[in-house]
């Protein structure tokens, strides 16, 4: 027989995704009550455009098994396609936002159907070259982009007459768009082409015998992850409603990969974390600020070298079969 | 069923499969022996499409599926095991087995992000198949375990599940009991008779002899990537090829 509180504990198991979302939901909600002062709020609101590129990233390292060292490229296309597309040629934001996504999509198609042909280093490297060559374009061609001093006067994002103009409304924007992120990533990964992933990840022979069409698979994580990152992009650009290249560099992108590594491969939920813990390290310690570059790399080659899953991963993993084997020896 | 004809395979010009032809019928169980580094498991991965053989033919239920891509093979009703043990070691032993239901899953991002009420109920029931393969394996108690943690002998029953999962068309099973000890090993043999008394078409790789002559309807011997003999158990058994080219070495190293 089953007791009210084996029920109660059963269906706590059973929706325990559903129940955390809600529970973070709730947080979130009240979160600007909590907390007022408006740098801590930016600094959040950061946490939360980031968050949605590395859950997709995390989708293409962790679930796919690829490496991408170019993902503040399309976090780049999103910015300024939203700049330029609302502010040079006056178009509508939100519509803006998603044909800026669309023709990223279709950009990271063109990159990746020759891209995940290649794997490991090549594909790291390619991913960087089109980083590199993203942000020569930002540089150079200033009579668009504004060049290196940046581009700026770039219009709030508002629905009907409420305006995203300051950090509380930022804060309910970002983190309802990062928040319909996580929900999806979390629902992807928990279904038959998320298992897919996984397997690909970890084997890919294995995964193609057992039906997974590994060559597209990759190429849908990669889109995926590249219109999130748009989407994140156009989201930076209307927030700060000022971009410059210095955002997209190649050390973001690293930056981006420490997250998901930090995180964990393949996990969406650590992925809050991992972006989180990095994007507030500089704050929280400030003579970290100056040699940023230097602990993050550090950070990456540590977690890489002895725990190879990411720092989340790694843990929830080893206490996993630690606790399979005591019960196991009971 | 399966009809291979002239199925040859070259590594940098040294043949592993040499003209290799034989047949397979609906519900039959066809051995396939041969001395170490004769072809089994190449061909195997031909059929599969893991590799591909560079001339002859394979036809499954009359399709030609020899340029296929694997995942299309698969889609196809062709489940396999391997040698080494392929195993996703970081996903739990369930979530392992649901991965051989991956024909059977929705494969469209979209449907999977939005998770509606119909692909819920799909994933409900492709679980529950999961569960009743991993029972039938005698594994459904360690369903929640991650992979990694299980011995040899359960990993290698985790990947028999796994092929047995979507109740394939053709079963490929590469040394099922390599490595395992005398328990282990009856223990696979009784899965493998249950799998064909309930109509599993199989090709089983194997070197131990006894439970190849219990199980196979028919043998098949390759030597050197030749088909050697191919025919009933108790014929091959006393093919004088087959004594002098496998039998008589194995006994010699056994
Ligand atoms: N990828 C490869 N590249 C080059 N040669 C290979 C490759 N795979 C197999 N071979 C060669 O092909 C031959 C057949 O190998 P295969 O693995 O099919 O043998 P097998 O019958 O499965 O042997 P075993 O009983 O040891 O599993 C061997 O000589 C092997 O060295
Ligand atoms: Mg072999």
């Amino acid at each position: 027989m089953m007791t009210a509180r084996d029920n109660l504990l059963y269906f706590l198991y059973l929706h325990r995704t559903g129940l955390t979302v809600l529970a973070l939901s709730v947080l979130l909600l009240v979160w600007p009550l909590l907390e007022s002062n408006p740098y801590n709020l930016g600094l959040s609101n950061l946490i939360a455009i980031y968050a949605i590129v590395v859950l997709g990233l995390n989708l293409f390292i962790g679930y796919a098994g690829q490496i991408s060292l170019g993902h503040a490229a399309f976090f780049a296309i999103g910015a300024y396609g939203s700049a330029i597309g609302t502010t040079t040629l006056g178009g509508p934001a939100w519509p803006v936002m998603i044909v800026v996504a669309l023709a990223v999509s279709l950009v990271a198609l063109a990159l990746g159907l020759p891209a995940l042909k290649l794997s490991g280093h090549y594909l790291a490297m390619a991913t960087l070259g089109f980083n590199i060559v993203v942000y020569s374009i930002l540089v150079q061609w200033d009579k668009v982009t504004g060049g290196p001093s940046g581009f700026s006067g770039i219009p709030y994002l508002s629905i009907g007459s409420v305006v995203f103009d300051n950090e509380i409304a930022f804060h309910y924007l970002v983190w309802t768009v990062a928040m319909i992120a996580l929900l999806l990533c979390l629902n992807l990964v928990r279904s038959g082409v998320g298992r897919g992933l996984a397997a690909l990840a970890e084997d890919e022979t294995a995964a193609a015998a057992l039906g997974v069409d590994t060559r597209r698979a990759k190429v849908k994580v990669f889109i995926l992850s590249a219109v999130l990152a748009s989407v994140a992009g156009s989201l930076f650009a209307h927030c700060y409603a000022f971009v410059s290249p210095d955002s997209f560099n190649i050390f973001v992108s690293v930056d981006f990969v420490i997250m998901v590594v930090v995180g964990g491969m393949g996990s969406i939920w650590g992925t809050l974390f991992g972006t989180a813990l990095i994007t507030l390290l500089p704050e929280w310690i400030e003579a970290l600020e100056s040699y940023k570059d230097i602990i993050h790399g550090l950070i990456l080659v540590l977690i890489l070298l002895f725990l190879p899953q990411g720092l989340v991963t790694g843990i929830v993993d080893a206490v996993r079969t630690r606790i399979a084997l005591s019960r196991h020896h009971a | 069923m399966l009809e291979l004809r002239n199925v040859s395979k070259w590594f940098g010009g040294l043949p592993a499969l040499q003209d290799v032809s034989f047949c397979m019928e609906p519900g039959q169980v066809t051995a396939l022996i041969g001395p170490n580094g004769a072809g089994k498991s190449t061909l195997i991965n031909c059929i599969s499409g893991v590799d591909r053989a560079q001339s002859g033919s394979i036809c499954l239920a009359h399709h030609p599926i020899g340029a296929l891509p694997a995942h299309k093979i698969a889609a196809l009703g062709v489940a396999r095991t391997f040698q080494n043990l392929k195993l996703f070691a970081r996903l739990s032993v369930l979530d392992n087995v649901l991965t051989g239901l991956t024909v059977a899953a929705k494969r469209s991002f979209t449907v999977s992000m939005l998770r509606l009420p119909a692909l819920r109920h799909l994933e409900r029931q492709l679980r529950l198949r999961a569960l009743e393969a991993l029972d039938d394996f005698g594994l459904a108690k360690k369903a929640h375990w991650p992979a990694s943690s299980l011995s040899y002998g359960e990993k290698k029953r985790v990947e028999m599940a796994r092929a047995f999962v979507s109740d394939p068309r053709l079963v490929l099973l590469d040394e099922p009991v390599a490595g395992l000890n005398t328990e282990e090993t009856a223990q696979i043999a009784r899965h493998i008779r249950r799998q064909r008394n309930a109509g599993h078409t199989m090709l089983l790789v194997e070197h131990d002899m006894e439970l190849v002559m219990d199980v196979a309807d028919q043998v098949v011997v390759l030597d050197s990537g030749r088909c050697i003999a191919c025919g009933k158990p108790e014929v091959v058994r006393s093919n004088p090829m087959v004594l002098e080219a496998y039998l008589g070495r194995m006994e010699a190293t056994a």
